[in-house]
């Protein structure tokens, strides 16, 4: 072995837990795309696996659905307005810190102190109201990016280890809001903030949204193919680019109809798609997130690119500790008060949703996407079985199963693949 | 046949190893007495790593061709637990010593004195302490290894090979790190096993120590033998004539590079090992590159060049104590790759799994991480500017692939190693660093980068070839430069350059003025 290969220093932590190992999707030396093969289709293992994923979310939703068939809902309960309505909203929090969380483990770091966060940052959110909305929603979300950078320092320049930086987060910013809240719960008094996790936006601004998506989605395709022309490379056909734009579009119209029905959509859901929009355009769009896949796939490769390492990372935290923040005002205005225990556990929840929607703990790989579909088969698994009163304890075993199955059929099919 | 000194220990018959596209070791023989030192030469890649995993197991029975004959018994190891049991230990230069753990029990690993499953303690310390006594060695067992110096970690883990009754002991390159006082131990200690018995295999590039110590002298090249002597047969300037005798094939596409103005200079370059304080992996190196010059830089392994270059990069873990860079005559401050990068210098780097892909990602990815912010805009990317950029330089370096979105991983070898240069090339550099730029690949792409490294050359650019194909140095460069140990040896023009001369100061011998 050659000397003078020295080892160069990496500036990236240990990570602790993995999941898969560093293996591409198929091994052999070849000039193709991996492809996984089912009867006489070859379909490119990477949108199969994205496929497979909405498939289990339809299989769990049509399962419900099944279920919850009585004689006072002939069609099942589950996917109605009032349920998916309040489906949605027990997800978005959930999907809020998925987004931010993909980041961080993208980057190859994890965050373990989402939870006490959250408690913190909603807890300091309800301690401010006093000086007025604007101030006590800054508040919340300051806390969040304070804590997001200091740990990020940690882990990026004093090279701890995120998994116990955070670990010791989780510990400190709960004891934080213990002693600051001497353990009481603070009831949320601003209608205005209280709306945040309940209320519903006008059905008038949800069909305006929904026709500004609508112009969005049309504007970046007819953009793009344009682009492409400019620079020469083959742009899509005009049924390609009218399916593209009229399939998104029906499913938005659907979407707005239903929630109209139902009194609108919820501004939870809202803030939600707004996170997640923001997040897959920074991860798909961005240099920012170009360097975060690198970093997490090949810090070494990604160091000598001329990426700093550390600049990015605490950039990743610096991110997550925002959108902690958006979330812990959500969370603290749909349960109408901040307690010292909220949050309690989120950091799995948070885990669990990027995991199932095929996220690499080892970092490089995942998208925004697949963790808020992941965040909405749990929340589906959550709130069907909720309403099959199935018990709370069953529920979890149920939860576990699911998380570790997904990854098991994730690695089962990379290997055969 | 000569069975002075008690008949043939080892025999090693025919032995063949392929790798996919390669053939390492192509009916290799090899023979080793009781009570010899019998060293293995030949340059990078020759093979004598690959024959001693087939003999320690690492490659198991069935996996090469040939015999593997012990004290006359033909062996078929299927594990490296198996060569030990007969006998067997190879001391690797990466060391096989758990790091936290004492001496005592780094020796007796796995074989734990006990009882009932209980380690005793006292028995393993002063057997470890007897055994350390032995090899008159004053190493206290009792304190972690990782506190101990590499060279008398490198003693300890002959120790513990001789606490197997190894008959058989395999050294590969095992003065690389140490320093001069070490490598005396580790000579009397050798001497010692001679006299008992113990038959040694001595892999170094050191030829002045292989003349010192070694009874015979087998020479390997391109994974077949040349030929076995008796030291007091040889001199060095046969044995390196054996080790380089190979034609310079036409397969490099002769160009001479017209060249301009100095674009890059180095001054006085000087790198501290990371792991061991005070020692110099690369000492006081200096050099020039003019735009449309190709300046190789031969040496063996371990001379430092990988070293030189990340440390020019900003990208060496060590400490670089002492040296200047100069771009266009004008001194440039590079503390990391980012500065480099700045500066114009381009890096392909040696391993390119390792240092120079993500695996993960799309061919495109791949090509434009480094460049991204010219090609791209400075925070929002340019998708489609990239697309276009990476198309290019696809169909220009012709890397076969089914479409630039290739997951970069599934690629083979020749076309992952022309992702990494066109990702190098999408920065625009004016000076390009090639480690290693054709280990591994198949000929046909071999060809193609010798043929874009003379595009390159002929475009302006400065290029500095590091390669430990000789031919590939002697066949592209305009200049060569030899490093041995951390220091330039010698300097050649293209027409000086021969592969003797070059060998010559690759293993130690300062050039000759004269010449």
């Amino acid at each position: 072995m050659d000397h003078s290969a020295n080892e160069p220093h990496t500036d990236r932590p240990v990570m602790t837990a993995d999941v898969a190992p560093p293996g591409i999707a198929a091994a052999e030396e070849g000039t193709g795309t991996p492809q996984t093969r089912i009867g006489r289709f070859a379909i490119p293992t990477a949108s199969l696996r994205a496929y497979t994923m909405l498939f289990a979310l339809v299989v769990i939703w049509v399962f419900f659905q099944w279920a919850t068939i009585d004689e006072r809902h002939p069609y099942g309960l589950f996917l109605g307005a009032v349920n998916f309505s309040k489906l949605l909203q027990q997800m978005a929090v959930t999907g809020v810190l998925a987004t931010g969380m993909l980041m961080v483990i993208v980057a190859g770091q994890i965050d373990l102190s989402v939870g006490a966060m959250v408690g913190l940052a909603g807890g300091i959110a309800a301690m401010t109201q006093d000086y007025g909305l604007v101030p006590s929603l800054a508040a919340g979300i300051a806390v969040g990016l304070l804590i997001g950078a200091v740990q990020g320092s940690l882990v990026a320049y004093a090279n701890i280890p995120a998994f116990i930086v955070t670990l010791g987060g989780l510990l400190a910013w709960r004891g934080v809001i213990l002693g600051l809240t001497k353990g009481a719960t603070i009831p949320v008094v601003l209608p205005v903030f209280k709306s945040l996790g309940r209320d519903f936006v006008a059905p008038a601004v949800g069909i305006a949204l929904g026709v500004v998506a609508i112009a969005a989605i049309a504007w970046i395709n007819i953009r793009r193919n344009s682009a492409r022309r400019r620079h020469n490379l083959a742009a899509s056909g005009i049924g390609v680019t009218a399916l593209r734009i009229v399939l998104p579009a029906l499913l938005i119209i659907g979407f707005v109809l239903l929630m109209n029905s139902q009194g609108g959509v919820p501004i939870p859901v809202i803030v939600l798609l707004a996170v997640a929009i923001v997040g897959a355009f920074l991860t798909q769009r961005t240099t920012f997130g170009r360097y975060l896949y690198a970093i997490g796939g090949n810090p070494d490769a990604a160091r000598l690119s001329g990426i700093s390492l550390r600049k990015h990372i605490l950039a990743a935290f610096c991110v997550m500790g925002v959108v902690v923040g958006i979330a812990s005002l959500l969370h603290t205005a749909r349960v109408g008060s901040a307690t010292p225990d909220a949050g309690n556990l989120m950091e799995l929840d948070a885990i669990a949703a990027c995991v199932i929607g095929g996220t690499s703990l080892m970092g490089g790989r995942g998208t925004v996407f697949g963790a808020v579909v992941g965040a909405l088969i749990m929340a589906s698994l959550d709130n069907g079985m909720s309403l099959l009163d199935v018990e709370s304890y069953i529920q979890n075993i149920v939860k576990g199963a699911v998380l570790v199955a997904a990854v098991g059929f994730d690695m089962l099919g990379r290997r055969r693949g | 046949m000569s069975t002075a000194s008690g008949g043939a220990l080892l025999e090693m018959r025919n032995i063949t190893k392929t790798f996919p596209g390669v053939r390492a070791l192509d009916g290799v023989s090899f023979d080793l007495r009781a009570g010899e030192l019998h060293a293995l030469v030949g340059e990078n890649g020759a093979g004598k790593s690959t024959l001693m995993k087939v003999l320690g197991g690492v490659y198991p029975h069935g996996t090469y061709g040939g015999e593997i004959i012990v004290d006359g018994k033909l062996r078929n190891f299927g594990s490296v637990r198996e060569a030990e049991g007969a006998g067997i230990a190879v001391i690797f230069q990466e060391l096989s010593l758990v790091r936290e753990m004492t001496v005592g029990e780094n020796i007796f690993l796995g074989r734990e004195p006990r009882r009932f499953g209980i380690i005793r303690r006292e028995e393993l310390y002063s057997r470890a302490g007897e055994l350390l006594k032995n090899l008159r060695l004053s190493v206290d067992p009792h304190i972690p290894i990782g506190e101990l110096g590499i060279g008398q970690q490198q003693l300890v883990e002959i120790a513990k090979a001789l606490s197997q009754e190894a008959r058989i002991l395999v050294l590969d390159e095992p003065t690389a790190a140490l320093a001069d006082a070490e490598v005396e131990t580790l000579f009397r200690i050798l001497r010692d096993l001679r006299t008992r018995g113990v038959g040694m295999i001595y892999i170094s590039h050191k030829l002045d120590e292989v003349f010192q110590m070694a009874d015979r002298i087998t020479v390997l090249r391109d994974g077949r033998t040349v030929g076995t002597d008796q030291t007091s047969d040889l001199d060095e300037r046969r044995v390196i004539a054996r080790m380089v005798g190979r034609e310079v094939g036409d397969i490099f596409p002769q160009a001479d590079h017209a060249r301009g103005q100095v674009v890059f200079e180095a001054r006085d370059v000087t790198v501290e090992d990371p792991n061991a304080r005070g020692k110099l992996l690369v000492d006081r190196v200096s050099f020039a590159v003019r735009a449309g010059e190709v300046l190789g830089i031969a040496g063996l392994m371990g001379a430092g060049r990988s070293d030189l270059l990340m440390a020019i990069f900003g990208a060496h873990a060590g400490r670089m104590t002492s040296g200047e860079i100069f771009i266009d005559g004008q001194a440039a401050r590079i503390v990391r790759p980012s500065d480099a990068i700045r500066h114009g210098l381009g890096f392909v780097t040696e391993d390119r799994k390792r240092f120079g892909l993500v695996l993960d990602q799309t061919i495109l990815n791949n090509m434009t991480l480094a460049g991204l912010n010219k090609l791209s805009g400075r925070f929002i990317t340019d998708e489609d500017a990239e697309a276009a950029a990476g198309e290019r330089a696809m169909s220009d370096l012709r890397v076969k692939a089914n479409s630039i979105m290739t997951v970069a991983g599934t690629l083979s070898g020749g076309n992952q190693q022309k992702v990494v240069l066109a990702k190098w090339l999408l920065t625009n550099p004016r000076v390009l660093f090639l480690d290693e730029p054709t280990r591994g690949i198949d000929v046909g792409a071999k060809q193609e980068i010798y043929r874009e490294i003379n595009r390159l050359a002929r475009e302006g650019l400065a290029i500095v070839l590091v390669s430990s194909e000789l031919p590939e140095v002697l066949g592209l460069s305009d200049r060569v430069l030899v490093l041995h140990e951390g220091r330039v040896t010698g300097e050649f023009k293209r027409a000086d350059a021969t592969p003797e001369k070059v060998m010559a100061c690759a293993t130690g011998h300062a050039q000759e003025r004269a010449a």
